[in-house]
């Protein structure tokens, strides 16, 4: 019973994000590793990991888990429910002090378990005019201990728009998910350096703004 | 059966032998020349002759169900043009509520008012009152940056998207003398003229095709095409007298104004999306772009067409 619902809320949730977005997945030449592979996205709404889940193909889709704070997650019954139940979002508590679990192991231990995961690596929503917060470090922790990972990132254009925050009526404006060429950390890289080169990669696949024109 | 659906059988029984010949057409040439998939010039014509057959079939389903079906159709073709036109457009968050309104009242009441036959409030409902009423939205959260360029753009996108686009199904609310339950051809016409002075000037352009038109606009469009398909839907369009309440000259003429407002039309929807620096305006249909790359030059003809009718022949 339980199975079947989650399933049906799944089916339902992917309808309703395409019907409000339109959304259209651009994929890079290689097509997406069919191994489990960590995505990274930028970070500009609560919809951004349904997304996401949403264009990947079934096959990956299944395997998908978004990385997520717990604390919202586990707010209310319905936010369990989709949060854990609907996507099997890998739940981590943001405050220091409150954790009982290592984000990093639980990471590890879900790709361990063959998922990929959804990741958001500038840690909270996007709100500046900037176009990517800086990273946290939690991403190179984890490709640290387990460097045979591919990263694939993955730019979310427009759905700030639809759905900015505060707002409760999403504008249905057209959205697209750019997946670029999978990406590992290389021998000796240092944190910093890392980190870089994958906000660089992030960067490089977002549009140029409408109305840059002028 | 009546004289109404008897020429509205013949009519789609002649579109879906122009569509046959035309998918016979692309079959042999890919055949012949691209069996692998090489030749993009035709993997994009089968791509778009594909998309041909569901636009017909869609339309005809719209058309066996009658004046809702075809509300129905454009209702959902102004919202998706509309989504189309304002994700590239400038917005910022103080418009939330204005696009929002855009969406989900104007576009509705519009094709609301179609159904209830209201003429007076829906010729100046986006004129009129979305055009006063959306910087009243917007300006109430105080956010002045570009205000009149992002109000600009909103309207201008409800005109195109909404306005023009349905006059299309307004033309089913015309009282013309002796054409009773007919008017549901008119639209056949004006959609049938357009979209064949499209195809036509495409196909001139590629056989004939010298002398640029405008280049910094539209490249391919050249004269020797907008001639020749000006010309050849002009007498398409007096042939296609029977269904109209026109006779074959007037129907010739209107034809003949209707091509020309669909170039122009592609021209000005050319220039915007220069001014963008895209080349599609979305990617809804295969081979075709987005919905507003099939609907602009039907936007820019309709209302013209509409008042002409109106005015001339209706009640």
């Amino acid at each position: 019973m339980k199975a079947f619902t989650t399933k049906a809320a799944a089916a339902a949730i992917v309808v309703f994000a395409r019907a409000v977005t339109a959304v259209r997945a651009i994929w890079p030449e290689e097509g997406l590793p069919s191994r489990p592979c960590v995505y990274f996205a930028n970070h500009s709404s609560h919809g951004d990991f349904v997304l996401v889940w949403t264009v990947l193909p079934p096959r990956l889709r299944r395997q998908a888990r978004p990385v997520a704070g717990a604390e919202y997650w586990l707010k209310s019954r319905l936010n369990r429910f989709i949060g854990r139940d609907v996507f099997n979002a890998v739940l981590i508590a943001r405050e220091r002090d409150q954790r009982t679990e290592d984000p990093v192991t639980q990471m590890a231990a879900a790709i361990d378990a063959g998922s990929s995961l959804i990741l958001f690596p500038e840690g909270t929503r996007n709100q500046s005019e900037a176009p990517l917060l800086p990273f946290k470090s939690g991403i190179f922790h984890l490709v640290a201990a387990r460097p045979d990972i591919d990263l694939v990132p993955v730019w979310i254009n427009n759905l700030n728009r639809v759905m900015p925050k505060g707002e409760i009526v999403p504008i249905p404006l057209i959205c697209t998910v750019t997946f670029g060429s999978a990406l590992r950390l290389a021998p000796d890289e240092t944190k910093d350096v890392f980190l870089e080169r994958m906000q660089t990669a992030l960067l490089a696949l977002s549009p140029k703004p409408a109305g840059s024109g002028e | 059966m009546s004289a109404a659906s008897s020429d509205l059988l013949t009519l789609v029984a002649g579109i879906f032998g122009v569509l046959i010949l035309a998918s016979a057409i692309g079959y042999v040439l890919q055949q012949r020349l691209s069996p692998n998939g090489s030749n993009a010039a035709i993997e994009n014509l089968n791509a778009r002759i594909k998309a041909w057959w569901i636009m017909v079939i869609l339309i005809g389903i719209a058309f066996v169900a009658g004046r809702i079906g075809v509300l129905v159709l454009f209702g959902f073709c102004s919202f998706a043009a509309l989504r189309e036109f304002v994700t590239l457009i400038n917005t910022r968050r103080a418009d939330h509520w204005a696009l929002a309104a855009a969406f989900f009242i104007v576009v509705p009441l519009q094709y609301y008012l179609l159904w209830a036959e209201q003429y007076g409030i829906f010729s100046i409902f986006i004129p009129v009152y979305a055009f006063l009423l959306m910087p009243i939205i917007s300006v109430l959260r105080g956010d002045t940056e570009r205000f009149l360029i992002r109000i600009a753009e909103v309207q201008w996108a409800l005109m195109i998207c909404v306005f023009c686009a349905s006059h299309v199904p307004a033309l089913l609310t015309l009282n013309i003398p002796g054409y009773d339950g007919r008017n549901v051809l008119l639209i056949a016409f004006l959609v049938i003229v357009v979209q064949l002075s499209d195809v036509l000037q495409y196909v001139w352009g590629k056989l004939f095709g010298r002398t640029k038109i405008a280049p910094k606009l539209s490249p391919s469009k050249t004269v020797e095409g907008f001639v020749g398909g000006v010309i050849s839907a002009t007498l398409i369009g007096a042939a296609l007298w029977w269904i109209t309440p026109f006779t074959p000259v007037q129907a010739g003429l209107l034809a003949f104004i209707i091509t020309l407002m669909g170039f122009f039309g592609g021209l000005v929807m050319s220039a915007i999306k220069r001014d963008r620096g895209i080349k599609d305006w979305g990617n809804l249909i295969e081979g075709h772009g987005g919905l507003i790359d099939r609907l602009d030059s039907v936007v820019f003809s309709a209302p013209i067409f509409f008042h002409i009718v109106r005015y001339w022949w209706s009640l």
